[in-house]
């Protein structure tokens, strides 16, 4: 189930005066299993070159190629490349819009073609696994909290099975403890289900504690690709690109520049508090 | 897909026909609209689409990003020159099965689409050109004399704006609700009509939605600003005729008259 991106390129608007290469000479490998974050500054074309890996966008020039076959093939079947590769939008909770949650989250399976019985188990298990209150099945869509909303929303993908899993910014507009359920919920999702996850984001903080490999993204061209430890080292030239690395990263630096005996590659807070407990040698 | 819909879109770019007074291009487009009635045979729509091809040079709008636009009336544009072709009576030309073509329908059907091609043209130049701003203090500017009468002119310049502006926006949110259902395995082009128009269902429900919500921020925003209608309410840029416009308005009405002369009179 692996995807391949070849030297892609992708232009907004072409032939026109607002042209705008969106995506530059773009090589991913993306095996199975992995844990991805992608991160960029806004305008940087994440959102744009994930909607390339399941064929909502085909490149401009070069190609994508899951399971070895070429995407933009005019016989490539789509929709079976859509059911294989979920992708959960910016802002999902906007693309609700059945009577109650529960048929929304069927609508995915539902167009899969599957058995009425299937349909319903699949959305059952898909909302009981985001953690969603069976009180609140039958409710509309409408009348739930903003991370409820989203809630709903990512489980309308996962009951698809999908063995991809991208989710765009699936934390944006929600409050640290939201944040912190939905990353976790990703994070057991994979790990359970055993599919590859990519997690788009704005923050480092966000994804340093949960992904084995970091896609950074400027200016549409790939600025690194790396497990987090080596992105991070980068921390100057994400600086100048408008990101940062995880605060852990700096507090680590300073100390061992201020002469700790400290491992200054720790990543996430875990690492870093027993390097810090081994300095001073508690442990 | 629907990218291809230009209608009430701005094209941003640098050109004596952006510069030109809003009201200039109003009423330019009015008498324009009004020539492609008044001419009557095929060298006064020369002279039209001539008229209608400067200003597009004019604009630096490039003319493929214009016909664009055309691709979404094309269906209309067929019905209509079929009806003409086929339901005009006058001098046979062909006949087939049930069917008759006549002198008379074939240029009936061909001036029809060329009048439909030319209006359709000559009015999206006006919006590519003007930013929604612009158009709405030049209809209030040319309206304003209806204000006696106690017509509401700022009020409908005020809905046609936000209108005009809510276009390529709510374009935007049709394009990323689509494809965020066709990610779930929403197929919006395959299947019978009946099953095609059931798909819209995820479409239009969240595209409602939203455009009610749209609505709402915008009324909050507009009140918190102390928006209340047009009365004592001034202008930061006042609409002023420059020598340029002076021209054009002079460019205008000589096309006007020549279209006229040459349409109408010089040749019937
Ligand atoms: N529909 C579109 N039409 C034209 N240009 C677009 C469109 N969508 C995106 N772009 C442009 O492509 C570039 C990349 O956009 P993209 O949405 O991929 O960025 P992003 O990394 O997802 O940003 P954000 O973090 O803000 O979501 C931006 O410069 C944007 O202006
Ligand atoms: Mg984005």
């Amino acid at each position: 189930m692996s995807l391949i991106l070849d030297h892609v390129n992708y232009i907004y608007d072409e032939d026109t005066a607002m042209a705008h290469a969106a995506l530059i000479d773009v090589n991913l490998q993306i095996p199975d299993g992995q844990f991805i974050g992608l991160i960029g500054h806004t305008g940087s074309g994440k959102s744009t070159l994930i909607q390339h890996l399941n064929g909502l966008e085909t490149p401009t020039s070069g190609s994508v190629y899951f399971n070895g076959k070429d995407i933009s093939d005019p016989d490539f079947n789509k929709k079976e490349l859509r059911s294989k590769v979920g992708l959960v939008f910016q802002y999902p909770e906007h693309q609700l819009f059945e009577t109650d949650c529960f048929k929304d989250v069927c609508f995915g399976p539902k167009n899969l073609g599957l058995p009425q019985k299937e349909v319903e188990l699949r959305a059952y298990e898909a909302l009981k696994m985001v953690g969603f209150d069976d009180e609140y099945f039958y409710q509309s869509p409408f009348e739930l909290s903003g991370g409820q909303k989203r809630r709903v929303a990512i489980a309308g993908v996962i009951a698809m099975k999908p063995d991809v899993l991208i989710l765009d910014e699936p934390t944006a507009g929600l409050d640290p403890k939201g944040r912190e359920d939905i990353l976790g919920l990703i994070k057991r999702l994979h790990d359970e289900m055993g599919i590859t996850v990519i997690l788009v984001s704005h923050s480092m903080d966000d994804v340093a504690d949960y992904v084995e490999r970091i896609i950074v993204m400027n200016k549409g061209r790939v600025a690194f690709d790396d497990i987090p430890v080596n992105v991070f080292a980068h921390y100057k030239e994400l600086e100048e690109i408008g990101l940062a690395a995880p605060q852990v990263t700096y507090v680590m630096q300073e100390l061992a520049k201020a002469g700790f005996p400290v491992d200054a590659k720790a990543t996430t807070m875990e690492q870093a508090k027993n390097e810090i407990l081994k300095a001073f040698g508690r442990c | 897909m629907l990218r291809d819909i230009t209608l009430g879109q701005y094209y941003r770019t640098d050109s004596v026909i952006h510069r030109l007074d809003p009201r200039v291009k109003l009423v330019a487009t009015f008498v324009f609209i009004m020539s492609l009635f008044l001419v009557k045979n095929f060298w006064g729509y020369l002279i039209a689409g001539v008229f209608l091809a400067v200003c597009i040079k004019l604009s630096n709008v490039p003319p493929k990003f214009i016909f664009r636009g055309m691709k979404t009336i094309f269906f209309l544009l067929l019905l209509t020159m079929v009806f003409n072709l086929f339901l005009t009576p006058g001098k046979e030309l062909v006949s087939f099965w049930k069917f008759t073509i006549t002198y008379e329908g074939l240029k009936m059907a061909s001036m029809m689409a060329v009048r439909l091609v030319f209006l359709i043209t000559g009015s999206s130049i006006m919006t590519l050109t003007t930013t929604p701003n612009n158009l709405t203090d030049g209809m209030e500017s040319v309206l304003g004399p209806l204000k006696k009468l106690h017509v509401p002119v700022h009020e409908i310049s005020m809905m046609m704006s936000i209108a005009l502006r809510f276009i390529p926006i709510l374009l935007e949110e049709t394009d990323k609700i689509m494809k965020a259902q066709m990610a779930r395995g929403a197929d919006f082009e395959n299947g019978s009509l009946i099953n095609r128009a059931k798909s819209l269902v995820p479409l239009l429900v969240p595209l409602f939605i939203s455009a009610f919500r749209r609505a709402m921020d915008l009324a909050m925003a507009m009140e918190a600003r102390c928006y209340r209608g047009g009365d004592g309410r001034t202008k930061m840029k006042p609409l002023i005729y420059k020598k340029r416009d002076r021209i054009a308005y002079g460019v205008l009405y000589s096309y006007l008259l020549v279209a006229i002369v040459v349409g109408r009179i010089l040749f019937r």
